[in-house]
């Protein structure tokens, strides 16, 4: 009897994995989205070009380090290449900052003024993007592919059905620990950390205070240029990078910040896994699944699909919605109400 | 020590503050009293930065202060107090006290990697100094509570105690008694009182509790539909005509008048 065994590998292998993976992917790029609107108090549209940015400045490195014979092989040579990503996106956003949020920023502009404005910022980054890497599908993962494969997993355990996980599924999950440690360590126990919930916290105050609000604007802007930049580069990794793809990004990513709340970090970490895990569940196959725990004259003979994969940006559109009409502050409190 | 010269605040048509002069003395706690609405936390928020006043001047020690921006005046060491007790709710009584200070290395980026034995070395010194105030006013219990969980008037003397971070020169305190309960009201008193006397702090403060005013502050100055009234020792105002019919209206006073 090892058809539920079996069929909990084959959820395993095409939902659960899948969706840790997507669902740090969907994290970290809420993170970005939640800091920005903690401290600016605005939406800023552009994170979803920011991440293409990112990941594009990587993959060119990436692209030069290979050229010079540089690897890190069995790790993609990405990962190298990433912190230089992350500065050239640090470099875009502060002086996207300098060029344009400050004047509203002096202005005293209101919030819906400012998130126009990153909608506008949103289109010139996309120019830039497809300007300088093109519009089309790049690959740039390299190193070992697999860390377990299928055929593997089937021979070591004598299981029919086998798991994969890949090395940019591992990667992305072990690096979102790492970036959610290191984000909370600095955000609760270092002065400038504790600055930025401060003035999130309290503006009116902060600015009475000792806390010098650009230096906390500059420190936002450089958490947000990291994280995008390596949301963007995992997700490239276990996929693909396409300039259009980012943008798509833009909805799973607010999704996932207003169900955890906006303004809230541990908000934003919860609600990246549960809007990668309702994709994944809602568009995955049932077919095979049942037929393993059913009896075999019940095997249905439909894909017992949900939603087809090509309406996976309803999941998020539809849970965005529902949390907005019944807890419009998010599962965690947020800021927005 | 703060001097203000015809200093006008008009919302509109609304002249909340109408030609105000008057000076608040260096090492003393002065008193602003008046009516509802008579202007004073709008005097208060032009003298600290909150609003620019429509005309007039502003003088801290003889030099222009008039139009600079709350945290301008901070550096300069004048500080204020809000009439509903601000604080980062989210943060605990010791890291809130450790906010205050400006210009921590700490909060430069750049610093904490290259040069972290300093930072912490600041940073020690400035938890030092919150642990200090903390003691002084005697909130020891409640030093790593959240700020937000704080009772109000533990909340006013947090508030208190931000000015004594930085060493303020010269601090506003906005209606700090209200909704305080008589012991903190009094553990607060003390607190202002000793920070007047010990350490050569000016206080000006807006209040409605005439036991606590008449406790603490000298010389009371009274405004009334944004002009000053009248000014002097609590004893003299407390006798003035013009301050009892500001604060009742002219009508109980004829009534008084017809009865005796």
């Amino acid at each position: 009897m090892d058809g539920p065994l079996n069929s909990f590998l084959l959820l395993s292998n095409f939902v659960l994995v899948p969706g840790m993976a997507y669902g740090s992917q969907l994290a970290i790029g809420a993170l970005g989205v939640t800091l920005v609107y903690g401290i600016l108090r605005f939406s800023n549209f552009a994170h979803g070009d920011t991440m293409a940015f990112g990941t594009m400045a990587v993959i060119l490195v990436t692209w030069l380090l290979q050229s010079w014979g540089v690897s890190i092989s069995p790790l993609p040579t990405a990962l190298l290449a990433l912190p230089f990503g992350i500065i050239a996106t640090i470099a875009l956003l502060l002086l996207t900052d300098r060029w344009v949020y400050r004047f509203f920023r002096r202005e005293k502009a209101a919030p819906v003024v400012f998130l126009i404005a990153s909608v506008g910022v949103m289109f010139v980054m996309n120019g830039l993007v497809r300007f300088i890497i093109g519009p089309n599908d790049q690959r740039f993962a390299d190193g070992e592919r697999f860390i377990i494969k299928a055929r593997e997993f089937k021979r070591l355990t004598g299981m029919s059905e086998g798991v994969t996980f890949k090395t940019s599924q591992g990667l992305t999950i072990l690096t979102a620990v790492i970036v959610v440690a290191a984000l909370f360590w600095f955000l609760n126990r270092t002065r400038a950390g504790k600055s930025m919930r401060a003035y999130s916290d309290n503006e009116d105050l902060a600015l009475l205070s000792g806390i010098n609000p650009e230096r906390v604007v500059m420190i936002t802007w450089i958490l947000a240029a990291a994280l995008a930049t390596i949301a963007g580069t995992l997700y490239g990794l276990d996929k693909s990078f396409k300039p259009f793809t980012y943008f798509q990004l833009l909805l799973p990513i607010f999704a996932s910040a207003i169900v955890g709340g906006l303004g809230n970090p541990l908000g934003a970490i919860a609600g990246g896994f549960i809007i990668a895990f309702s994709e994944v569940t809602v568009t995955y196959a049932y077919k095979k699944f049942l037929a393993y725990n059913l009896p075999p004259d019940w095997a249905p003979e439909s894909l017992m699909q949900l939603l087809s994969t090509d309406y996976k940006f309803a999941v998020s559109f539809v849970i965005l919605v529902l949390v907005l009409l019944i807890r419009p502050t998010g599962i965690f409190k947020g800021k927005a109400t | 020590m703060i001097e203000v010269k015809d200093l006008h605040m008009h919302f509109g048509g609304i002249h909340a503050v109408d030609g105000v002069s008057l000076s608040f003395e260096g090492g003393r706690i002065t008193g602003l009293i008046g009516p509802n609405g008579a202007g004073k936390t709008t005097l208060f928020n032009v003298i600290a930065g909150l609003h620019k006043p429509t005309s007039g001047k502003v003088y801290l020690d003889g030099a222009d202060i008039t139009g600079l921006k709350p945290h301008e005046l901070f550096a300069k060491g004048m500080l204020r107090t809000f009439q509903i007790a601000q604080e980062f709710s989210t943060l605990t009584v010791r890291e809130n006290l450790m906010m205050v200070p400006p210009n921590q290395s700490g909060e430069r980026l750049l610093d904490t990697w290259i040069r972290p034995a300093q930072v912490r070395r600041e940073e020690e010194q400035v938890r030092a100094k919150a642990d200090e105030v903390i003691e002084f006013l005697e909130i020891t219990q409640v030093a790593d509570e959240l700020a937000g969980n704080l009772s109000g008037g533990q909340k006013k003397l947090l508030e208190l105690g931000r000015t004594m971070m930085v060493d303020a020169k010269i601090v506003f305190l906005d209606e700090v008694g209200a909704g305080v309960n008589r012991t903190l009201l009094n553990t607060l008193g003390d607190a202002i009182l000793r920070l007047q006397k010990e350490r050569g702090y000016t206080f000006c403060m807006i209040e409605h509790d005439m036991d606590f005013i008449s406790r603490l502050c000298d010389p009371v100055i009274v405004m009334a539909e944004g002009a000053v009234l009248t000014q002097g020792s609590i004893e003299e105002v407390k006798a003035n005509e013009q301050v009892i019919e500001a604060y009742l209206g002219t009508g109980l006073k004829n009534k008084r008048g017809a009865v005796s």
